[in-house]
């Protein structure tokens, strides 16, 4: 069932990816770093470069983190939406296959947060 | 011939019972045209057995004398300078929190009352919901006069109705009472009426009251126990909602589990929030989120649904989950609200030595091995003078809208996370929990107003967050916000102190 009403419902989602102005959303968690509290919630051009992605925008928005700097993102293990992914560089992000409001894990074996705590 | 003065029982039945009447140019079913969607079958209204017992004359008569009293303390607190008898400055944060957060929850209340009181057939079901939407008006109106003597001298606290429709964590409040408020009538009294009146409202207030008291905020406390005598009336009233319910059909009873499984699930959601107040807020603590939590749910609620039992009712799904969250989510609300306090109304801060050790030994199994390490590295941050503020902005659930920020209830170091495509769009949710009340009703959430993507849509009045927290927001950068320590209000609580005789000083 749709929804419980009282008649015929027709419900528009809030959030289609026209409504975000020729951007698309993509969130990124990283594995064993609760320091940052929630994946973060990037707006995003689906035609930019992923090695864009990971200079412009990954750096910068993990970059408080001490373990930032010592990411080797060659070695870094994917998953796209819960499957395993391998990230084409020179592509951009719809053509990876990100789509709207996918979900992005980023795991950096080695890197187990502050002190090996997992924050 | 004098007029014959009614006795108690004949003034009860005609104040209450006798308000209804037999349409005759009228359907019943075109009269209450909400009875029947939902599924549920009403066989006898006459069956209902008004708990309240209480006819309006009456009702006037001692709410009148509620005020009066609780009004005269107000003033004794405003006169006496209250507010700086406080235990911390930082206590205050509870209340901004309080206020934006569930003062416009009683004035949803209110209205949810008085709609659905509208929509029942039943005249003894009809005058329980006008009472209690009278009484969650008095509510409103009596948290913005506890609380408005605080307004004058602390700051975050000048704009709660406009920052209720507008700031990102107020979705979170807002959504469950509209949720609520835009189901069937029967769904929004197991919803309002059980499942947080009765279920969770003692852990909603008993520590808030409780809180006041022990951080020596008398205006509070007194609001409190203004409101408590209404808050028992409601809890019978939610109870009776419940058992009425389930013996006028059977059919009755897996619509009513699925409401209480739902329910349950966002109302525990809902008081991450006052766990936070609790372990972080208070700076003379009450007790553990986790303590709160074993007492108000575990012993009370367990109590209660082996009550229902005989009714054909279980105990709402995933409680087993809470048993494990209760030593988490404070910890995890806590984490959203410092690295995100550059858009709130409230000040936040790292606990104390002192507080560290408190929350050590409430919550030995989990706080050292994954809080402590975190707190202890942003207490080190800004001692360097780089206090950590999250720039990015934070991915929320799609049904309780709060930062997917729980961990997985079998592995506390992962965060929860589930997702489903509905119509080719993804959506995604921070807990079974959540994902199954998606699943149930896809299409009501898939129009949930989720703020950060309301921002980034520019539907929030600026291109960055310091322009919509200023201008959307009505939120005062480095006054209204950001860490405690060092703040306008730090500053200004310091120098009441130290303005104060010494013996006066030493005492408190």
């Amino acid at each position: 069932m749709p929804v419980t009403a009282i008649g015929a419902y027709q419900a528009q989602s809030l959030d289609r990816q026209e409504n975000f102005n020729g951007l698309q959303l993509v969130y990124l968690t990283w594995d064993r770093h609760l320091m940052f509290c929630a994946p973060f919630t990037l707006p995003l051009p689906p035609d930019m470069p992923f090695a864009d992605f990971i200079d412009n925008v990954v750096k910068p928005a993990i970059a408080a983190h001490p373990d930032a700097v010592r990411v080797d993102f060659a070695q870094a293990i994917w998953r796209l939406d819960d499957a395993d992914f391998q990230p084409d560089w020179q592509a951009g992000l719809a053509a990876n296959g990100i789509g709207h409001k996918s979900l992005l894990r980023l795991d950096t074996p080695g890197l187990d947060g502050l002190n090996g705590s997992f924050n | 011939m004098a007029a014959k003065r009614l006795n108690q029982k004949d003034k009860y039945r005609c104040l209450t019972r006798d308000l209804a009447w037999e349409p005759s140019y009228q359907t019943k079913e075109d009269i209450y045209p909400y009875e029947r969607f939902e599924g549920i079958k009403i066989t006898d209204w006459d069956k209902w057995e008004d708990p309240f017992r209480l006819t309006m004359d009456a009702y006037w008569k001692y709410q009148a004398e509620k005020e009066k009293k609780l009004y005269a303390i107000f003033d004794a607190f405003a006169q006496n300078n209250g507010h700086t008898n406080l235990s911390d400055a930082r206590y205050v944060n509870a209340l901004k929190l309080f206020l934006s957060g569930v003062t416009p929850l009683e004035y949803q209340a209110y209205q949810g009352f008085a709609r659905v009181g509208r929509h029942f057939g039943g005249a003894g079901a009809r005058v329980a919901c006008q009472m209690q939407a009278i009484d969650e008006l008095r509510h409103v109106q009596t948290q913005i006069h506890a609380m408005s003597h605080y307004n004058k001298h602390f700051n975050g606290l000048h704009d709660f109705a406009h920052m209720h429709d507008r700031v990102w964590f107020l979705s979170v409040p807002k959504s469950f009472f509209e949720d609520a408020r835009t189901a069937g009538p029967f769904e929004f009294l197991t919803a309002i009426s059980f499942s947080f009146e009765y279920v969770l409202t003692n852990l909603l207030f008993v520590p808030f009251m409780s809180g006041a008291a022990y951080n020596g905020d008398m205006a509070t406390v007194t609001f409190g126990f203004s409101a408590q005598s209404d808050e028992a009336r409601h809890m019978t009233l939610g109870l009776e909602v419940i058992k009425f319910l389930l013996e006028q059909h059977e059919d009755n009873v897996p619509i009513i589990q699925r409401w209480i499984d739902k329910w349950f699930w966002r109302g525990y959601r809902l008081l991450t929030l006052v766990g936070m107040m609790m372990d972080y807020m208070l700076p003379n603590k009450v007790m553990s989120w986790a303590e709160a939590w074993e007492v108000y749910y575990e012993q009370a609620g367990g109590a209660l649904f082996k009550d229902l039992e005989r009714y054909g009712i279980r105990p709402p799904k995933y409680v087993e989950q809470t048993t494990i969250g209760k030593e988490h989510i404070s910890h995890q609300a806590w984490s959203i609200f410092y690295q995100y306090s550059q858009a709130t109304n409230f000040h936040t801060w790292m606990p104390t030595d002192e507080e560290l050790d408190w929350l050590s030994a409430k919550y030995p199994d989990t706080f050292d091995r994954i809080y402590r390490p975190r707190y202890e590295h942003w207490r080190e941050m800004q001692a360097r003078g780089e206090r950590f503020y999250n720039p990015t902005l934070p991915m929320l659930c799609q049904v309780c809208q709060i930062p997917l920020s729980f961990t997985e209830p079998d592995a506390d170091t992962t965060l929860s996370h589930r997702s489903v495509l509905h119509a080719g769009e993804r959506f995604h949710f921070c807990s079974d929990g959540c994902c199954d009340i998606f699943q149930y009703e896809p299409d009501k959430y898939v129009q949930a107003w989720l703020p950060v993507h309301q921002i980034l849509q520019g539907n929030c009045g600026g291109g960055d967050v310091e322009a919509v927290v200023r201008d959307y927001y009505n939120i005062a950068a480095g006054f209204d916000n950001f860490d405690y320590q060092g703040s306008p209000e730090h500053q200004r609580w310091q120098q009441w102190q130290g303005d104060r005789p010494a013996d006066f000083n030493t005492a408190g």
